[in-house]
């Protein structure tokens, strides 16, 4: 392993430790978490490493000082995965972390594009545009965040939890069978331990992680809050479970996208019925919504 | 040697160069603003503005296809109103002529927004969408009859002060009867070609990939369609056109050029490339230097048959 992706962790204390000992590092922190999506950087970064850590799951460092700096949990970048004219397009990816001015992305092999990042090797360059759309906003300190993740949608969660670094966090994944759980230690990711569900009862608990959401919402008194990415369904069941006990529920939606920065409007998800407009955009009203904003009937 | 002569005229508008970005891929401007500066462009093409504010089809409304992508975005968009109060004031700021892309759904609202941007300041021309495959109404019913686009082009005119360009769909039979019409009923500029109408289906799910079940095809892969359509164009009507489709790289820009598009739009290469547009700008300038070309205007219908 590179000792580059070993300090992820490290970096966050760093930051944390700011945080507690500075009141306006604390202010400049969340200034950064909730930043205006407006700070943006297209740039030709340098891949760092790249190597497969799960199941056709690969994670992925590329170098780039300026997204670095003004990063937050929940944002994404468009990358393009080769020169030409195909495939056309950028692929978006949620960020995982940063460390130093390495940004990181964690990420399924699910097409062509995702195959052909899958190739990339230390040193090649990535033409990458970011960071976009807006991320998670951090709970109040009386609220218990509760971190639900379902496969890949991991990937910005791992981010929020480190950023966050709050001790009575709860973090729970879900996969489907544990070929595809994505162990966080050898990422240099130390001190994350989710708590794990498979379908398919291979490891943790046997079924899904809206189960494990269920459990630990039926033990608990103080306030909570819930942040989520993963399937669609996944979303919409904890979507369900937050409302119906009146828990406020961040989710981070993932979409088709052509432009990342609101000019196409490609990647409409539909508002609940009597908001002012009929559809949101994923990549500049999200990716992270409010979940009672959306209309899961027809997500 | 001296910096070649980048100016072009279209009609009555005055381009500091030949590069614009072409209506739905740039947004209203500012989406880019923070990675290019888009006052170094000769113009910049604005999404399709109608009377009302427009919610757009229902997603999916995007998806890739070999060498480009198929849209049914459905025009969504802000209103004229919207448009006026909150996306004009940014682009007053431009050093770039900011020509704004209409449409409606009757002659009426065609009528209605040239109307309501008629003496505005900060709007260098009109671009009417008679061209829009993704609309009921309002978009390619306008621009596949030529008796109707010219209709259209008429009313247009009677409402604006303006240079009035229309946009053309490729979606017709001959569309040099349409340009043909268009012109007689007055239009200053063609621009061609809007997408072409395709389709792509989920074999899992054995539906359309989009929601719309069509979308408009753009990228690289309708290129050589679009230059036909623009060489057969400029060699059918007196006024001048605007030539797009496909357009990723200067060399592509310049067969445009050479072809006689007086001026050229990027559209779907700002996805892959947000500064795009402004590359080709540069690789222009950079063929003409290196070979001695005093002005983009000798490049300009220059085809040796």
């Amino acid at each position: 392993m590179s000792s580059v992706d070993m300090n992820i962790y490290i970096a966050s204390e760093q930051r944390t430790g700011l945080i507690k000992k500075n009141g306006i590092v604390c202010l400049l922190s969340k200034l950064l978490l909730l930043k205006d999506n407006k700070t943006m950087f297209e740039e030709s970064t340098e891949v760092v490493f790249n190597k497969r850590v799960a199941r056709n799951t690969f994670f992925m460092g590329f170098r780039s000082g300026p997204m670095a700096d003004t990063s937050g949990p929940g944002q994404f970048v468009m990358m393009r995965v080769r020169p030409g004219i195909d495939p056309l397009l950028r692929r978006p990816f949620s960020i995982c972390g940063v460390n130093g001015d390495v940004l990181l992305i964690l990420y399924r092999v699910i097409g062509r594009g995702t195959a052909i990042l899958s190739e990339k090797k230390p040193g090649d360059l990535l033409p990458v545009l970011g960071p976009l759309g807006k991320g998670f906003e951090p709970p109040d300190e009386a609220e218990q965040p509760i971190l639900v993740a379902g496969g890949m949608g991991i990937a910005p969660l791992i981010f929020l939890s480190l950023h966050l670094a709050r001790k009575d966090q709860q973090f729970l994944a879900g996969y489907g069978i544990s070929p595809e759980i994505v162990p966080l230690d050898p990422l240099g990711i130390a001190g994350l331990s989710p708590t794990l569900a498979t379908e398919d009862g291979s490891q943790g608990h046997h079924g899904r992680v809206t189960d494990l959401l269920e459990s630990v919402l039926s033990v608990k008194e103080k306030p909570s809050a819930i942040f989520t990415c993963g399937p669609l369904p996944m979303l919409k069941a904890v979507a369900q479970i937050a409302s119906g006990k009146n828990i406020p529920c961040q989710v981070s939606l993932e979409s088709n996208m052509a432009c990342g920065v609101g000019a196409c409007q490609g990647c409409a998800v539909k508002n609940v019925p009597d908001s002012s407009k009929p559809y949101a955009h994923v990549c500049q009203d999200g990716p992270v919504f409010d979940a009672k904003t959306l209309d899961w009937e027809v997500i | 040697m001296n910096k070649p002569d980048l100016s072009v005229q279209v009609g009555a508008l005055s381009l500091k160069n030949p590069v614009l970005t072409a209506s739905g891929t740039f947004g209203y401007g500012q989406e880019y603003g923070p990675i290019m500066d888009p006052s170094l462009l000769g113009g910049i093409v604005v999404k399709g503005i109608s009377l009302r504010p427009m919610a757009g089809n229902p997603p999916p409304r995007i998806v890739e296809t070999p060498c480009g992508m198929l849209n049914a975005i459905g025009l969504a968009n802000v209103g004229l109103e919207g448009f006026l109060s909150d996306k004009l004031p940014w682009l007053q700021g431009l050093d770039t002529c900011v020509i704004v892309n209409i449409y409606g759904h009757t002659l009426d609202e065609y009528g209605a927004v040239a109307a309501g941007l008629k003496g505005v300041s900060g709007v260098a021309a009109l671009e009417v969408n008679i061209s829009c495959p993704n609309v009921e109404q309002g978009g390619m019913a306008f621009g596949t009859d030529p008796v109707v686009a010219a209709q259209v082009t008429e009313r247009v005119l009677q409402e604006t002060d303006k240079p009035v360009i229309v946009k053309l769909s490729p979606n017709v039979t001959d569309i040099r009867a349409i340009a043909r019409a268009v012109e007689q009923a007055g239009a200053h500029a063609l621009s061609l070609i809007n997408t072409l109408t395709g389709m792509t289906i989920d074999v899992e799910k054995r539906t359309p990939k989009l929601a719309n079940g069509s979308g408009g095809l753009s990228g690289p892969a309708i290129r050589p369609v679009a230059l036909h359509l623009v060489h057969q164009v400029v060699r059918a009507v007196n006024i001048p056109v605007i030539g797009m489709g496909g357009i990723l790289e200067a060399r592509d820009a310049l067969e445009f050029l050479i072809a006689g598009a007086q001026a050229v739009q990027v559209g779907t290469a700002n996805f892959a490339n947000p500064r795009a547009s402004l590359d080709i700008l540069e690789g222009i300038e950079q063929f003409l230097r290196n070979r001695d070309i005093d002005s983009v205007k000798e490049i300009i219908g220059s085809l040796k048959s």
